[in-house]
C-alpha cells in the first residue's frame, strides 16, 4: 500500500497545526460559528444531535494493521471504544469532544492518516473496489489512481469551496463493486484499441433527494490527463453549479439542466484552454505510485477445498463470507460487521485490535473497508482459513451472511444524526430478528437491502434491491419501501411499491415482498433479476393487498 | 479604512486605487472610464463573467473580486483565469466580508496578490496564514511561491 513521503507527512502535520489553531480560536471566541463551520467540516467534524461526530478518512478503504490499531486506540481514548464504518469506506466516531479533536488528528498523523476533506463542499475521500488487486476480472488495479486523486484533491486551492460536496469513485474491473454510476464522477479503467490504459469517465450520478445515474462524458481519457480533465469538470461545475439552493447544488443538477451534450462541450472547451496549466500526470509518477501496489510475496500454494471434512458452520461461512482470489491457494475473507443485534458497521476497539493481529498473521498486515460496511482480509492462504474462521467467530465477526438480506447497508439514522427523520438501527435489529433463520436467508440468496433515515440517502436506499427510507409522518417514524434498485453495472433506481408503513410493520412487509419473489422466481434467479423480469407491478399488487393487510 | 495586505512583502498598504467601478458599470461603457489620477480598478462579484473583462485588461491596474461569505468559491477560479488564461499582470485583490485568514492561502495560490481583510481580522495572524503550508501537491499561479511537490503544469 501507499506510504507517505516527507511531502505527504509535512502537509498532514501542517494541517493538524492549522486545525489546532482554528479550534483554539473558536473556543476562545475569536472565530464565529459561521466561520468555523466550513473549516471543521473540511476536517471531518460535524456537530450532531448529542455530540460532535468525527469522520476519519480511509483512502479507498485500505488500512494497514498499525492504522487499524491506532483507530482502536483513538476510539478507546477519545470515544466510547467503538467506531462506525460507512458507505464511503470511512470510520466515524460518534462521541469525541471538540477540544480533543486536534489531538485525535495528531495521533492519526503519526500513522499516515487524517480526516482531510471527509465532509464539506469539496472533493471527498475517493472510493474504490474492495477487491482491487485480488480479483481475476480486473483490467488494472485502481488504487494507484485513487492515491493520485487523493493527493491532487487535497487542499486544491481552486476547488475547496465548491457549490456542494463532490465524490469520485474508481473501478478497475468490469464488475462494478464501487457504485461508480452514482458518484459525481465515476472512473472506469479501460484499454483503448491500441492497448493503452485510460478511463471511461462518467459524470452527474448521485443519490440524495434526486437520485440520478451518471452519464458517460468521455469514452476514453488518456492516463496522463486524469487530473487535467477532472480539473476541467470541476472548473465548469465551480463556476456554473447552483449556489442559491443547497438541494439543487450537486453537479448532477447542472448536468441535467444543460444536458450531457452541452455539459460535455463546455468541459472539453475548458479542458483545451486549461490543460497546459493543470496538474500533469507523468508516466514516472504513475509508475512510482503503482510501485506501492505491487502483488504481495505470495507463497506457491495450490487450491484446496477447505470444506472437505469440515462442519456445517464452517461450510456456511466459507460459502458466504469468502470469495475467490486471483492467486491460487489464497482466498478473500469478509469480516462481517452485521451480527444479530448490533448496529450494522459498528466495531469495538477490541475487535479492531484482534482483526489487526489476524491481518498480521494471515493477510500481509492489510485490511480493507467495503462500501457495504464490512471489512475484508483480502489475501488469506486457504490453509489458514479454519484458524481465521475460529478467530473471527470468537470475535463475533463470522456471521455467515455476506451478500444476504441481513448484510444490509444502514446509515446511523435518528439515533445519532441531526438530519435523520427516522431511526434505522432499531429497524435493522427488527429485520435481523425477523430473518434469523439461515435456511430461509440462504434460500432467498443474494440480495441487497439498503436503508436510510432520510432523503439524503447515506444508506443508498435508492440502489438497494430492497430500499427502505425513513420518513417523518406527523412526528412518527414511518418507512417507504422501494424495490429494484442496484448500484452494480447497469445501475437502476428503485420503484416505490406502496404507501409508507409504520416502524413495527417493516419486517412483515419485507417478508411479503420475499414471498412474492419466492413464488415468481425462476430457478436460481436472484431477487433483482426477478424484479427486473416481472417489473414492480406484481409486488405492488400483492404486498399491499387488503386481505393480506387485514390478516 | 480597511486593511490591505499586498504581496510580495504582505505589507500593509493604503488603497491607491481610489473608487472601484463595478464590472457591470464598467462594461456598459469601458471608454468612459479612464485611469485619470488613480489607477483604474474594477470590482467583480461572483455572478460576473470574468472573461468579459478580457478585452480591457490592458487598461486595468486592478481587478477586485468579491468574497461575500465563507462558502463562495467562484472567485478562486476567476483569479486563475485572469492570471493564466488572460495573462493579467495587474493586482488581483480579494475583497468583501469573506476575506479572512483561513482562506488566504488558497486565494494566494490562485493568483490573488492583495487582500482587503474583513473587519476584525488580526493582521499578524493573516500575514502568518500566507505561509501556513510550505508545500502543495498541485501547480498553481505564483509558480515559485510554494514548492509544487507532485504535479506540475506544462504551461
Amino acid at each position: 500500500m501507499y506510504h507517505y513521503d516527507s511531502t505527504d507527512q509535512t502537509l498532514v502535520d501542517q494541517r493538524v497545526a492549522e486545525f489546532r489553531d482554528q479550534t483554539r480560536r473558536f473556543l476562545a471566541g475569536e472565530l464565529s460559528e459561521d466561520d468555523f463551520r466550513p473549516l471543521r467540516l473540511r476536517n471531518g467534524l460535524y456537530i450532531q444531535r448529542f455530540a460532535p461526530m468525527l469522520r476519519i478518512a480511509i483512502p479507498y478503504g485500505l488500512l494497514n494493521s498499525t492504522q487499524l490499531r491506532m483507530l482502536a486506540s483513538i476510539a478507546r481514548r477519545y470515544d466510547r471504544s467503538y467506531g462506525h464504518f460507512t458507505t464511503r469506506q470511512n470510520l466515524q466516531l460518534n462521541w469525541p469532544k471538540l477540544a480533543e479533536v486536534p489531538d485525535i488528528l495528531a495521533d492519526l498523523a503519526t500513522v499516515q492518516m487524517h480526516a482531510i476533506q471527509t465532509s464539506g463542499n469539496c472533493v471527498r475521500n475517493v472510493t474504490s473496489d474492495h477487491l482491487a488487486g485480488v480479483t481475476a476480472d480486473e483490467i488494472e488495479d485502481p488504487r494507484p489512481y485513487c492515491e493520485l486523486l487523493r493527493q491532487w484533491s487535497s487542499f486544491h486551492p481552486e476547488f475547496t469551496y465548491l457549490p456542494r460536496k463532490f465524490k469520485i469513485a474508481v473501478s478497475g474491473a468490469p464488475a462494478d463493486r464501487a457504485a461508480t454510476e452514482v458518484h459525481d464522477i465515476g472512473l472506469h479503467l479501460v484499454r483503448n484499441a491500441h492497448g493503452e490504459l485510460g478511463f471511461e469517465v462518467l459524470v452527474g450520478g448521485g443519490l440524495g433527494r434526486a437520485p440520478m445515474i451518471g452519464q458517460v462524458i468521455r469514452d476514453f481519457l488518456p492516463m496522463g490527463d486524469l487530473l487535467t480533465y477532472t480539473e476541467a469538470i470541476l472548473r465548469v461545475y465551480n463556476r456554473h453549479g447552483r449556489r442559491d439552493n443547497i438541494h439543487k447544488a450537486r453537479i448532477k443538477f447542472l448536468v441535467k439542466a444543460l444536458g450531457i451534450a452541452t455539459f460535455r462541450e463546455q468541459v472539453e472547451a475548458e479542458w483545451l484552454d486549461s490543460r497546459a496549466f493543470g496538474s500533469q500526470l507523468t508516466q514516472a509518477q504513475v509508475t512510482h505510485v503503482r510501485g506501492f501496489f505491487q502483488p504481495h510475496p505470495y507463497a506457491s500454494l495450490i487450491d484446496l477445498d477447505p470444506t472437505v471434512n469440515a462442519g456445517a458452520d464452517f461450510k456456511a461461512w466459507y460459502r458466504y463470507n469468502t470469495r475467490a482470489h486471483k492467486v491460487s491457494g489464497y482466498r478473500v475473507v469478509f469480516v462481517s460487521l452485521k451480527p444479530l443485534g448490533a448496529p450494522p458497521g459498528d466495531m469495538s476497539s477490541e475487535q479492531m485490535e484482534a482483526v489487526a493481529q489476524l491481518a498480521d498473521e494471515v493477510s500481509f498486515g492489510e485490511i480493507r473497508v467495503t462500501h457495504t460496511q464490512n471489512l475484508v482480509l483480502a489475501e488469506v492462504p486457504q490453509t489458514e482459513l479454519v484458524k481465521t474462521w475460529r478467530e473471527l467467530k470468537r470475535l463475533g465477526l463470522a456471521t455467515p451472511n455476506i451478500g444476504t438480506l441481513t448484510d444490509m447497508i444502514v446509515c446511523p439514522g435518528l439515533d445519532f444524526c441531526s438530519l435523520a427523520n427516522a431511526g434505522t438501527i432499531s429497524v435493522a435489529n427488527q429485520l435481523q430478528r425477523h430473518f434469523d433463520d439461515y435456511d430461509y436467508l440462504y434460500d432467498i440468496g443474494e440480495i441487497e437491502l439498503k436503508m436510510s433515515g432520510c432523503m439524503n440517502a447515506c444508506g443508498h436506499h435508492h440502489v438497494g434491491h430492497i430500499g427502505i427510507l425513513g420518513v417523518d409522518k406527523h412526528g412518527e417514524e414511518w418507512y417507504q419501501i422501494t424495490i429494484g434498485g442496484s448500484a452494480r453495472e447497469a445501475s437502476s433506481l428503485g420503484h416505490v411499491i406502496g404507501p409508507s408503513v409504520p416502524q413495527e410493520e417493516v419486517a412483515a412487509i419485507v417478508g411479503r415482498i420475499l414471498d412474492v419473489y419466492r413464488e415468481l422466481r425462476h430457478e436460481d434467479e436472484r431477487f433483482i433479476d426477478t424484479v427486473r423480469r416481472v417489473s414492480a407491478t406484481p409486488f405492488k399488487e400483492r404486498v399491499y393487498a387488503k386481505d393480506l393487510a387485514a390478516a | 479604512m480597511r486593511k490591505i495586505l499586498r504581496l510580495p512583502e504582505a505589507a500593509l498598504v493604503e488603497d491607491t486605487a481610489g473608487e472601484l467601478v463595478s464590472q457591470a458599470d464598467y462594461l456598459k461603457d469601458p471608454a468612459r472610464h479612464s485611469a485619470g489620477d488613480h489607477p483604474l480598478g474594477v470590482r467583480a462579484v461572483p455572478a460576473d463573467k470574468v472573461e468579459d473583462l478580457s478585452p480591457y485588461l490592458g487598461r486595468l491596474a486592478l481587478v477586485a473580486i468579491e468574497f461575500p461569505g465563507p462558502g463562495e468559491g467562484r472567485g478562486y477560479t476567476y483569479a486563475r483565469l485572469l492570471r493564466q488564461r488572460y495573462g493579467f499582470k495587474g493586482e488581483i485583490r480579494a475583497v468583501g466580508p469573506g476575506v479572512k485568514q483561513d482562506l488566504l492561502f488558497f486565494m494566494f495560490r490562485c493568483g490573488f496578490d492583495a487582500f482587503e481583510l474583513a473587519e476584525h481580522e488580526n493582521l499578524a495572524e493573516a500575514r502568518a496564514a500566507l505561509h501556513r503550508f510550505t508545500l502543495a501537491y498541485q501547480p498553481a499561479v505564483p509558480r515559485a511561491a510554494v514548492q509544487e511537490a507532485r504535479f506540475t503544469a506544462a504551461g
